[in-house]
């Protein structure tokens, strides 16, 4: 009995010491979020980065100590990354215990910063630019870009601007006496020539989706005219509409005739590229941001001076044309309101002024930014991009830019069902109107 | 020591901080995600009530159907595979290898301690027809059956994951019933052999009864492991091709934190619940038959 007592004291205690420790666990989120609001600069500038893109992280890690020293002075650059796959869950989770880092990338889905920047978490980065004293920081085309991808909004950073289109194998087109083609049913008479001759038409990611459904939306653009996403976006078309299907139906044809070569589902987005650039396939669909592998003579065995571009061709008697390019700004980045202190804004400063002219020489990546340098050793296929960008009049999103995450996915994950028969044009689209609600 | 178990004080300091702590980590993680059910939204966008609007949609919802489907055809087909497989590998163990069974029942045993990612990018390889031919398929070519896409198609990926869960989990099985087997009294084993009985009739007769209960535990188990396969699943196939291969606990987490759609996520994973409510009560009503029975 004695000894019961004698316990019991040390009983309590633990229990008490238990509870305080959960409840110190428990509380710990909340004065981390009230610490970070502090103007002055906390000494850090966080930077989130895509696992899978190096480019932002070296040009920025470049500027640190060059451009961009006294702005690093201020807030040391620490950059972290995660993995593309799972990068949506956490900002997320980040956004939702208002933990957003300084700057990072804004994901995979445009919906998901749209709906951090609808709880207010973001800075409006037109707006800071503007009292920074670099209202012209971002060229035109860019601002567009971004402003019809965000509801008319800027409030992200474009530190890539890519245009899209067919890059072909010009040594295998002239070997098989096939000419660039301008029309869509050139596009499919070419492809069946190759394939006849044993040529893989076109290196395509099938695993990845995007590659694939990148070739409906650009269908689409050109048969319904440049606002027909936005017309769906809207309700005011469905996917499930005949002129729309038809756009599915035509990429299926493709997979049909099997241009994509043998088991295109297990095919990613690097094998998509050697078999591009090792001359296996004669066309690649995909964005200008591979130049970076094109202008890599150990990556590109075909030689630079073979690749030739052109836009995605014309439908007939289709309502968009090919001088309207298909464009995006990568994965922009974007700034959390509650870290945007005084080093944050120096360093938003630096990177408006300098991001873009180091961008395009050091790592071979044309941004959305005004480049200042003179660069006037770039690769010729660089050259070639940055002329359509500078006469482009009109550009185009893609298929999924206006689709939230679930719509997105459903497209990603399907789009190997479409172009292996498994899933019929009408299907794929209906699928993916069903999670657009 | 009675006297101290006996004091109602004494017992709620000494049951309090665990519970305490289970309560927290375990009761109301499973109360608010139910509450989540009559909700929707996320972190980001807040929360607003719904009704029970969300269990109409799970309802309808033909991708919860599928993945309901896939996750029963999956729990049922590889129950039975690895329990059978399992129970094959401990009569091997304990009629023909005997006392040498020690190394096999370590090789067999192997694969349950390596990293389920690990496993799938193996198997991946394993039966990967582009950009290389793997070898299942140089095989199957070899012997002039051709290859096979084996993940372009639901139904060629679900074999292949029945085929890894068996391969990873056969020998967790083969163990758990070989104690089971040698439970089993030489002296009954002796006796059935002096009236006769032999092999098929041996096993048949005699040494299923007595290891149903060790049987029975197996199965319980695999279903309880089964319903809530996902990081094999994701790491093979990641759900597809499309989402032929998604069991309900992938739906649920690409529902809630892929889409952001916590409140239908929660009703997905009340679904889950009940599911695995109405297998553990299958299995126990069963199990009390079959005991009194033996």
């Amino acid at each position: 009995m004695t000894s019961q007592f004698r316990r019991r004291p040390a009983l309590v205690a633990a229990t008490a010491a238990m509870t305080a420790l959960v409840v110190s666990a428990c509380s710990s989120g909340t004065e981390e979020e009230g610490g970070s609001e502090a103007p002055a600069s906390s000494g850090s500038f966080e930077y989130l980065s895509l696992a899978e893109n190096s480019a932002v992280q070296d040009t920025l890690a470049a500027l640190s100590e060059d451009q961009c020293t006294a702005a690093d002075e201020t807030a040391a650059l620490e950059v972290t990354t995660q993995p593309q796959a799972s990068f949506d869950q956490q900002m997320q989770l980040l956004a939702g215990q208002g933990a957003l880092p300084t700057l990072f990338a804004a994901g995979n889905s445009p919906q998901v910063i749209k709906d951090i920047h609808g709880s207010g978490q973001l800075v409006d980065i037109d707006a800071a630019l503007e009292e920074l004293g670099h209202p012209d920081a971002i060229i035109p085309a860019a601002r567009s870009t971004v402003e019809s991808l965000y509801d008319g909004e800027l409030y992200v950073l474009p530190t890539e601007f890519n245009v899209e289109g067919i890059w072909y194998n010009e040594d295998l087109f002239e070997e098989h006496g096939v000419t660039a083609p301008t029309t869509w049913d050139d596009l499919v008479a070419s492809a069946q020539t190759l394939s006849d001759a044993g040529v893989t038409p076109f290196a395509a990611a099938g695993k990845d989706g995007w590659p694939l459904t990148r070739l409906v939306g650009n269908y689409i653009f050109r048969s319904l005219g440049p606002d027909a996403m936005q017309a769906v976006a809207d309700g005011e078309a469905s996917l499930t509409d005949p002129e729309y299907v038809e756009a599915a139906a035509a990429v299926a044809e493709l997979g049909a005739g099997e241009f994509f070569g043998p088991s295109v589902g297990s095919i990613d987005y690097t094998t998509a590229m050697n078999q591009f650039l090792n001359g296996e396939a004669a066309m690649f669909y995909m964005g200008s941001w591979a130049l970076a592998n094109f202008n890599d003579p150990t990556q590109n065995t075909i030689g630079e001076g073979s690749i030739g571009f052109i836009p995605f061709p014309d439908v007939e008697g289709g309502e968009g044309d090919s001088t309207q390019l298909a464009a995006n700004v990568g994965v922009p980045l974007a700034m959390a309101q509650n870290a945007y202190d005084a080093g944050a804004q120096e360093w938003l400063g630096c990177i408006a002024e300098h991001f873009g002219g180091e961008s395009l020489t050091e790592q071979g990546v044309i941004t959305g930014f005004a480049a200042e340098a003179e660069a006037t050793d770039l690769p010729p296929l660089t050259g070639v991009v940055q002329d359509r960008i500078a006469t482009a009049e009109t550009t185009v999103l893609w298929f999924e830019a206006l689709f939230d995450s679930k719509a997105q996915t459903t497209s990603y994950t399907n789009a190997q069902l479409l172009v292996t028969g498994q899933m019929s044009p009408e299907d794929f689209m209906a699928a993916v109107q069903a999670d657009l609600g | 020591m009675g006297h101290l178990l006996g004091d109602r004080r004494a017992i709620a300091l000494l049951l309090g901080p665990a519970l305490v702590v289970y309560t927290l980590v375990m009761l109301v993680p499973v109360a608010w995600s139910m509450g989540y059910t009559l909700f929707e939204g996320n972190a980001i966008s807040g929360f607003t009530f719904v009704g029970t609007e969300n269990l109409s949609r799970l309802v309808e919802d033909p991708n919860a159907r599928d993945a309901l489907w896939f996750t029963v055809r999956f729990a049922i087909v590889l129950t039975l595979v690895q329990v059978a497989v399992g129970y094959l590998l401990s009569l091997l163990y304990v009629f023909v290898l005997r006392r040498a069974s020690g190394v096999v029942r370590t090789l067999v045993f192997f694969p349950v301690v390596l990293p389920t990612v690990a496993v799938a990018l193996m198997f991946q390889q394993l039966f990967e027809s582009a950009p290389r031919t793997g070898p299942v398929n140089a095989l199957l070519e070899a012997v002039g059956i051709g290859g096979v896409d084996w993940f372009a198609s639901g139904s060629t990926s679900f074999w292949v994951i029945i085929l890894m869960e068996t391969w990873r989990s056969m020998g967790f099985y083969a163990v758990l019933l070989y104690a089971g087997l040698v439970d089993i009294p030489e002296e009954t084993l002796e006796s059935a052999r002096l009236d006769g009985a032999s092999g098929a009739r041996l096993v048949r007769h005699i040494v299923l009864p007595l290891s149903l209960p060790v049987l029975l535990s197996s199965v319980i188990f695999s279903i309880n492991g089964t319903l809530k396969v996902f990081d094999s699943v994701l790491a093979l196939t990641n759900g597809g091709p499309g989402s032929q291969t998604t069991p309900l606990t992938l739906y649920m987490y690409q529902t809630s934190f892929a889409y952001g759609e916590y409140g239908y996520g929660s009703s997905i994973a009340l679904l889950l619940t009940l599911l695995s409510l109405v297998a553990t009560l299958f299995i126990f009503r069963s199990s009390r038959r079959d005991l009194t029975k033996a």
